[in-house]
Order: structure tokens, then sequence, then C-alpha cells
């Protein structure tokens, strides 16, 4: 009698098991991922081949929204102007933020005291929203009240004082620089779970024959790191070819002053959602052209970077 | 190494004071300067309030409606986090735990989406959204936040459940469980870690989130924390006193929570990366 209720029991529990229902489970997150990720990046690929009037797609004209991207102005000159910003963005970043967090996670990795509160310290800035870093750093920023003039002042260095996000030379570093102080704790994070993974004994058996600071620095742990590296710059790589928060937040739609801190996604916006630069009503087919240009562009060199970390992973 | 190591110590403070103190002192300078009268600031922008008061809050709090920005990104975020949790699981559990032979290719699928940049989407996003008749509604923004928060969530969970072992759900199957109740009753309680992970990564993300709201919502009463950010600093540029006590009081909820869980907070962000 009670094998009998066991083994009904337990035939229920398969058949419960294996019943269609559970193809259900992941159709939710299916729908919502491929309805507002998966389709408007695919539909916007092919909107690049269509003429648009405002908001309404007309006909098919294959790549006449590419040509004319390139080589009507002003785009073609604003896509070039935005496009060495960006370049300038990512190489910015590559050298002062994660540079810089290179040498935090180091030092914080060699135990110094307090490694919690640093590490909490370089992190905070990233829980703020990108806006309220951009408004926070256009009042500190500011010619007249900001309080870094003000205090170039009190260190009696004021031929430094400048308007920083006023003149051309200045305003686009200061952006990149501001993304630097926003993001230097996530990187540090990154490199620190990197040296962390680092096995003792390497480090243990590379001291007992004899290296140290700097011959240590460059055979046992650069290459070791190669995996953090390889992850920040591609993050850091997708992060300033899409870099548009900010610079609407500090400078506007317009990358002011004069298109100086202008990247290809406040061009993006300004083609799809209007200002005075498009007015025409086919900005949103050259829009959707720039963007599947930027799109391909982001993708096949986030691909060769992560070809290159797999294959430097097996030379290990 | 002994001297090499007394030599480099006190370099090595010098450095991270130095970083620690730039990090820190913008948001410090904030939450003082949201204590002070324009007029403070303008004469004298590193002191101290000269008397502790809240006019700034209360000035602040009668230009903007500062309490419906709130209500709408707690509405928003909850929501968005609570939905990306529950759909994200039942995939999840799906792909880790059964071993139909499509499910590497749905996983990948779902990993794809790290490397979309789908800010560049918003074309198409913003004709689904008119159509959908979601423009000025916060589902649509509650959509975005649980889309984009999928592909790192899945990575997150299904590296999760494939930690546990099979016996757990197979006595509970005996007992006559299906898959539900397994996934609820056996499998959820046991990954606390991981679901703290992934609520504080979507939430953090829906919270902060400037792109979509600013794009999707045009209406003051729909208005999130940070577009109603842009609206203040449109608005009323000149009183700065108020200007810094909206940027705290943006930042105060995330903050708090930050130093309630920092660990959790730290690990959830670069969870994705490390992995």
């Amino acid at each position: 009698m009670m094998t009998t209720v066991q083994t009904a029991s337990k035939k229920k529990g398969r058949k419960i098991g294996k019943s269609w229902t559970i193809h259900l489970f992941p159709i939710p997150a299916l729908i919502i991922y491929g309805l507002f990720v998966l389709y408007p990046i695919l539909a916007a690929l092919s909107y690049s081949f269509y003429s648009f009037n405002g908001f309404s797609r007309e006909s098919f004209v294959g790549f006449d929204n590419f040509v004319t991207l390139f080589t009507t102005e002003p785009y073609g000159s604003m896509f070039v102007n935005a496009f060495k910003h960006n370049i300038l963005y990512f190489a910015l970043q590559m050298v002062a933020m994660n540079g810089l967090a290179f040498i935090l996670a180091f030092i914080i990795y060699k135990k110094v005291k307090g490694a919690e509160f640093f590490k909490i310290a370089f992190f905070l800035p990233r829980l703020l929203s990108v806006i309220v870093v951009g408004f926070l750093w256009k009042l500190i920023l500011n010619p007249n009240f900001g309080t870094l003039n003000m205090l170039l002042g009190k260190l009696g260095l004021e031929e430094l004082q400048r308007a920083w996000l006023g003149d051309p030379n200045t305003a686009l570093i200061s952006i990149i620089l501001v993304n630097c102080w926003f993001g230097l704790g996530f990187g540090v994070l990154i490199f620190l779970a990197g040296f962390q993974s680092i096995p003792g004994e390497l480090i243990e058996a590379a001291k007992l024959d004899g290296a140290k600071g700097m011959t240590m620095l460059r055979k046992i742990y650069l290459p070791l790191m190669v995996p953090s590296i390889m992850i920040m710059t591609v993050l850091t790589f997708i992060q300033s070819f899409e870099a548009f928060e900010l610079v609407y937040a500090m400078q506007g739609s317009m990358g002011e002053p004069y298109y100086s801190t202008d990247t290809l996604a406040v061009f993006f916006y300004r083609l799809a959602f209007g200002s005075s630069t498009s007015g025409s009503s086919d900005a949103l087919g050259v829009g959707s052209a720039l963007a599947a240009v930027l799109f391909l562009f982001i993708l096949i060199c986030t691909m060769i970077f992560l070809k290159f970390t797999n294959k430097k992973e097996v030379e290990m | 190494m002994k001297n090499s190591s007394m030599w480099s110590k006190p370099f090595y403070y010098v450095i991270v004071f130095a970083v620690a103190t730039i990090s820190l002192y913008p948001i410090f300078l904030m939450f003082l300067s949201s204590f002070k009268t324009s007029a403070e600031i303008f004469k004298d922008p590193l002191g101290l309030p000269t008397k502790f008061t809240l006019d700034t809050y209360r000035t602040l709090m009668s230009k903007i409606p500062f309490d419906q920005y709130f209500m709408n990104s707690v509405i928003v975020s909850v929501t968005s986090v609570v939905l990306v949790v529950v759909f994200c699981s039942l995939a999840a559990y799906y792909i880790a735990r059964f071993k139909f032979s499509w499910n590497n290719a749905i996983f990948f699928l779902f990993l794809l989406g790290m490397m979309i940049p789908i800010k560049l989407g918003i074309v198409p996003l913003f004709i689904l959204m008119r159509d959908l008749g979601l423009i000025n509604s916060l589902w649509s923004l509650i959509f975005m936040n649980i889309a984009t928060g999928t592909p790192l969530t899945m990575l997150i969970l299904t590296g999760f459940f494939k930690t546990m072992p099979m016996e757990l759900e197979e006595a509970a199957r005996m007992d006559g469980a299906g898959n539900l109740r397994v996934l609820w009753s056996v499998l959820l309680p046991l990954m606390r870690p991981a679901l703290g992970t992934v609520v504080i990564v979507n939430f953090i993300s829906a919270w902060n989130d400037f792109f979509f709201p600013l794009i999707f919502i045009t209406e003051k009463a729909k208005m999130t924390i940070p577009v109603g950010m842009l609206s203040l600093f449109g608005e009323h540029s000149a009183d700065w006193g108020s200007l810094f006590a909206g940027l705290t009081l943006a930042s105060l909820p995330m903050m708090i929570l930050f130093f309630i869980a920092s660990k959790q907070f730290m690990e959830g962000l670069t969870a994705g990366a490390v992995k």
C-alpha cells in the first residue's frame, strides 16, 4: 500500500517536472527583452535604409542616408568632429581613469590600513546619477562662483583660473575628467579583484627567485592582469563611444561651445529629436544611418578586443 | 625588501589620501552647500554655512514638485526591480536546471544584450512606445529597466542556479512539488546572496536612469528625479542653494542604501565584469 502511494506521487512529480508548462517560464523575460532591446536595435539598422518624413518611414533608399551622412554638410564635418572627440574620450579615460585605478588597486592590494574606507571613498561618486554628476560639476566649474576657481585663487594660482566649460580648449577635457571622477572607483574594484585572484604561490615563487620592484610588475603582475585590463578596456571603449548624458547635462544638445564637446551620441540625439541642426525632415534617416555606423563600429571593435583577450589568455 | 616597503608605504598613503579627497570633496561640498543661501555660496563657496537652516529645501519644494518626482522614481524603480527579478528567476531556472537543446542558444541571446548600445535604438523605441500608447507613462520606463537589466541579471542568476545540487529539488519533487513550488520554496530561499546582488544592480540603474525618461516623459507629473533635475536646472538656475539641495535630495536615497550594504553594492556592480 505504502509503496503504491509513493510510486504514484513520484510519477506525478515527474509528470509535473516534464509538463509543458515549464516552457512558459522563460517567456516573460524573452518577450520584454526581445521587444525592447533586440527589436529596436535591429529596427534601427533597417531604418538606415529608408527615407523619413518626420517620424514616419517613407521609402527604401538603399545607402542614400549613409552617403548623405558622410558627404553632405554639415553632417560630414560634424561626424568627423564628434568622432575625434569620442576617440579623445576613450584615450584620456584609459590613461587618466584606468591608469590611476590600476595604481590605486595595486596600493590597496598591497594592504594599506583602512583599505575598506578607501574603496568606499573611490566608489562613492559612482552612486550618483550621471545627471547629478554633470550638474554638480557644472556648478563647481562655474567661472565666477565655482569652487575650483575659488580654490585656485586661494592657493595663489590665479593664472590657472578659467571658464573651464566655456573655453573650447578646456571644455571637452573637463567633461572627460569629470567622467573619470565618476568611474574611477569601479575600475579600482575590477583591478583589485584581478590582483586578488593571482595565486599567492606564484608571487612567493617569484620573490624567492629574487624578483622585485619593476621586474615583479612587468613579469608577474602585468601579464596576469591582462584579463582585467581587457575587461576595463572594452567597458571604457563602449562607454566612451556611447557618451551622451554628461555632455548633454553640462553642455546641452549642441555640445557647447561651438560643438567643441560634441560626441557621436549627442549628434545622433540632435538628428533624431531635433534642434536647429536637423530642421530638415530627412534627419531621422541620416540619424539612423549614424546609429547603424556607430553600432557596427562598437560591435566590431568589441569583438576584436575580446578575440585578443582570449588569445592572450591561451598564450599564458 | 623591508627597506623598499618602508620607503614606499608613506608614498602609498599620500596617493590614496589625495585621490580619496578628490573623490569625496565634491560630494561633501554638495551636502554642505545645500544648507547655505545662494548669497553665502557666492561670497564664500568653501566656507561652512553660517547657520543651519532647511530654507533651501523649502524653497526647492515650492519650486518643483519634488515629492511627486520622488514617488515616480520609487514606483518605477521598485516595480522594475520586482519584475526583472521574477521574470529572470523563471527564465534562469529554465536555462540552468533543464537540459533542452535550445537552452544555450537562449542564454547566449540574453548575454548578447550586454554588448548592445541600446541608446542607438531610441528611434524605433520611441515609435514603439508611441504606438503602444506608453509615452508619458511610467510603464515605458519600467519596461526599459526590465529589458536592459535582463542580460546581467540572467548572467548572475543562471550562474548561481547552476551551483546548486540537483538533489535539492529531487527531494521536493518526490513529495509532489511542481516546478513553481520547487523554484519558490526550495531554490529561491537559498539564493539570497545572488538575489541581493541583482536587486541592487537593477535598483541603482533604474533609480539613476536619465536617458529614457528624457525621451519618453514630457509631462511634469510623470517625471522621475533625474529628469526633474533637468527642469530644475533649466528653470531656476540662479538659486544655487536650492540647486544643491535638489542634487543632495536626488542622491540621498542611494547613499543611505549604500551605507547600509556597501559590500553588496560594490560586489553587485562589479559582478558582471569579474565573472
